[in-house]
């Protein structure tokens, strides 16, 4: 046991409480939502409910399954974050392989490299690319939403990173055993990179989940909005306008019980991830800090 | 091929290097339609840009875009408030994780460290979709949960928190905070993690107390990190925030809270002024590379750090 002095011991209570109370910040507003979601129409409505349901009843959540805008508004999302991330992880793969070889191994890879840098320091900016999507005529279909961010350079950066750290002598072997490049990548590169795929394959996710910005400027009919869209619409505009709904389903939105269930089902895939993702972003967030 | 003919060979070796060039097609296809055509669509600025007629067709009007952003009073104002609730998100942002991690650091007990990080690591990955809608509900003047708390406990008036421009600004700068500074720590309790221990045993030795440790050894220690995390955030600027801002904003505070990327959002897509908004997102393009450019280059110079 170490000795502690007074002040020491004064000092660390301050300290835990402080601490204490600023994690519990973090999560007051989702335990508000929660409340509210779970509450009678009446005490919310009144602004009765703090942090504990009042008049506990799971009206609200039935109601929002019930409507059919959300649900087909869910499986959009769910389908363009299992597309999106697919196309990223395999660009990601094939793209950061050669990049992670040698100037003098592969001749051109500076080319490349600058070819993909320059995108980081300067863009085109909203218009053209939102001009180029109508052009192309993704407009109203997932490719609006999966294609654009489909290659991102910072994590092809942390990737070919990670690939470098792996001793160059398995791929010297597997090439003398008679491997190609795609055979190298796919049976050796890949099984040993889990972890940094894991990492970069959540954050995917997590960003085609909670992305609404494409969906909202790319989609003119208001079925095809992702999930995060038609919340951005319905709660945080409050604009009907775009929306084609049955109008009893109208109805309940504008109540505020209903509003919370569905902002707390939003949510709810990032919390059911989280716990995974906490064992990885911490390696990933300094993964590429480390060079060899 | 024995090793040393692998090693040796130089040229484009295409006999074995086709494969790495065809992998990298794809890539090279995608970043060339959706970032390098957007990039020569920046002609649009140059135009009044009607999308019916193309970039082909469209009128010429020379710098007159540009001369509207600085001569309208009102896109002057949206880069000011764009610098400005910048620069406090990037102090309040720098300040409060720094902090934070010294204080959990001082922690002993690893279960509630843990505890910690999990709960304010959360807020990170949460959208502003979500938060936008909890917090208009919670700060709302009309028995939101943080004016009934404010009323009940201090007597205060209800606070126009999302209504008035100065609160606005100040919801903004402290919910960015609030939804960061966890995800903020990671990166001072790994520099507090690698700090060698034998540096406090030394100056314990010395007779040096927790503070002063702290004071010699901890703060010295993270400041590399901290310039870098700095000068690089200096880069974006003019990033105040588009997510935030347009799930918070409305137009009663358009004056103090609009920022660069929603003014575009509203001139070019809602109003249809695709020119000028094209014009000032080119605006935004330059000086933002310049500012990363320079950033890089101080965080290099300064904390001797390196991207590759």
């Amino acid at each position: 046991m170490v000795y502690k002095s007074p002040s020491q011991r004064i000092f660390s209570i301050v300290n835990v409480t402080f601490l204490s109370l600023l994690s519990i910040a973090c999560i007051l507003p989702m335990v508000h939502i929660l409340a509210v979601a779970f509450s009678g129409k009446a005490a919310a409505n009144a602004n009765l409910v703090n942090f504990w349901p009042i008049d506990f009843t799971v009206d609200a959540f039935r109601k929002t399954f019930q409507n059919r805008n959300f649900v087909s508004s869910m499986g959009i999302s769910v389908f363009r974050t299992l597309l999106g991330t697919l196309i990223f992880l395999v660009l990601l793969m094939i793209t950061s392989y050669p990049l992670s070889k040698e100037q003098r191994v592969f001749k051109g890879r500076s080319l490349y490299i600058w070819y993909f840098v320059i995108t980081m320091l300067f863009s085109g900016g909203l218009i053209p690319s939102y001009i180029l999507i109508l052009k192309l005529g993704l407009n109203n279909t997932i490719w609006a939403l999966v294609l654009p961010g489909a290659v991102d350079v910072f994590s092809l950066i942390l990737m070919l990173n990670f690939f470098r750290n792996i001793p160059k002598e398995l791929e010297e072997a597997s090439h003398i055993d008679g491997a190609s490049h795609f055979t190298t990548l796919f049976r050796v590169y890949l099984p040993l990179s889990l972890p940094a795929i894991a990492t970069l394959a959540l954050f995917t996710m997590v960003g085609h989940w909670n992305s609404w910005f494409d969906g909202m400027i790319y989609n003119t009919k208001s079925e095809n909005y992702p999930l995060a869209t038609l919340l951005q619409t319905i709660i945080v505009q409050q604009d009907f306008s775009k929306i084609t709904m049955d109008p009893k389903a109208l109805a309940d939105i504008s109540n505020r019980t209903v509003k919370a269930a569905q902002i707390f089902i939003g949510a709810l895939p990032i919390l059911l991830v989280y716990p995974f993702l906490q064992k990885y972003f911490v390696k990933g967030v300094i993964l590429g800090a480390v060079k060899e | 091929m024995n090793k040393a003919a692998y090693e040796t060979k130089s040229g484009w070796n295409w006999k074995r290097n086709w494969q790495l060039h065809a992998m990298m097609v794809p890539a090279v296809v995608a970043i060339l339609i959706f970032a390098y055509v957007p990039m020569l669509g920046v002609i649009m600025a140059f135009q009044d840009f009607k999308p019916w007629l193309g970039i082909g067709g469209s009128k010429w009007v020379g710098w007159d875009n540009f001369h509207k952003i600085f001569g309208q009073e009102d896109s002057l104002q949206v880069v000011w408030n764009t610098v400005i609730l910048s620069a406090w998100k990037i102090a309040a942002g720098l300040v409060v994780p720094f902090v934070f991690a010294l204080l959990l650091n001082e922690v002993r007990k690893l279960a509630f460290k843990r505890t910690v990080q999990t709960l304010v690591y959360l807020p990170h990955f949460l959208s502003w979709v979500i938060l936008g809608g909890i917090l208009i509900d919670m700060l709302s003047v009309d028995g939101g949960m943080v004016n009934r708390f404010l009323h009940n406990v201090f007597g205060i008036e209800p606070i126009f928190f999302l209504g008035n421009g100065d609160w606005f600004r100040f919801t903004v700068v402290v919910s960015h905070v609030w939804k960061e500074f966890g995800f903020g720590t990671i990166v001072f309790l790994a520099t507090l993690a690698g700090i060698n221990p034998s540096l406090y045993e030394a100056a314990v030795v010395d007779g040096a107390n927790r503070w002063k440790q702290t004071l010699h050894i901890t703060i010295p220690a993270m400041m590399p990190i901290t310039i870098v995390i700095g000068t690089l955030a200096l880069g974006g600027i003019l990033n105040a925030g588009f997510d935030q801002i347009f799930n918070l904003y409305n137009s009663m505070v358009y004056e103090k809270g609009d920022i660069v990327d929603t003014f575009v959002y509203r001139t070019a897509i809602v109003q249809g002024n695709m020119g000028f908004g094209t014009a000032v997102g080119l605006f935004k393009s330059v000086i933002g590379m310049f500012l990363i450019v320079i950033s890089y280059r101080m965080a290099y110079v300064w904390a001797n750090y390196r991207i590759f």
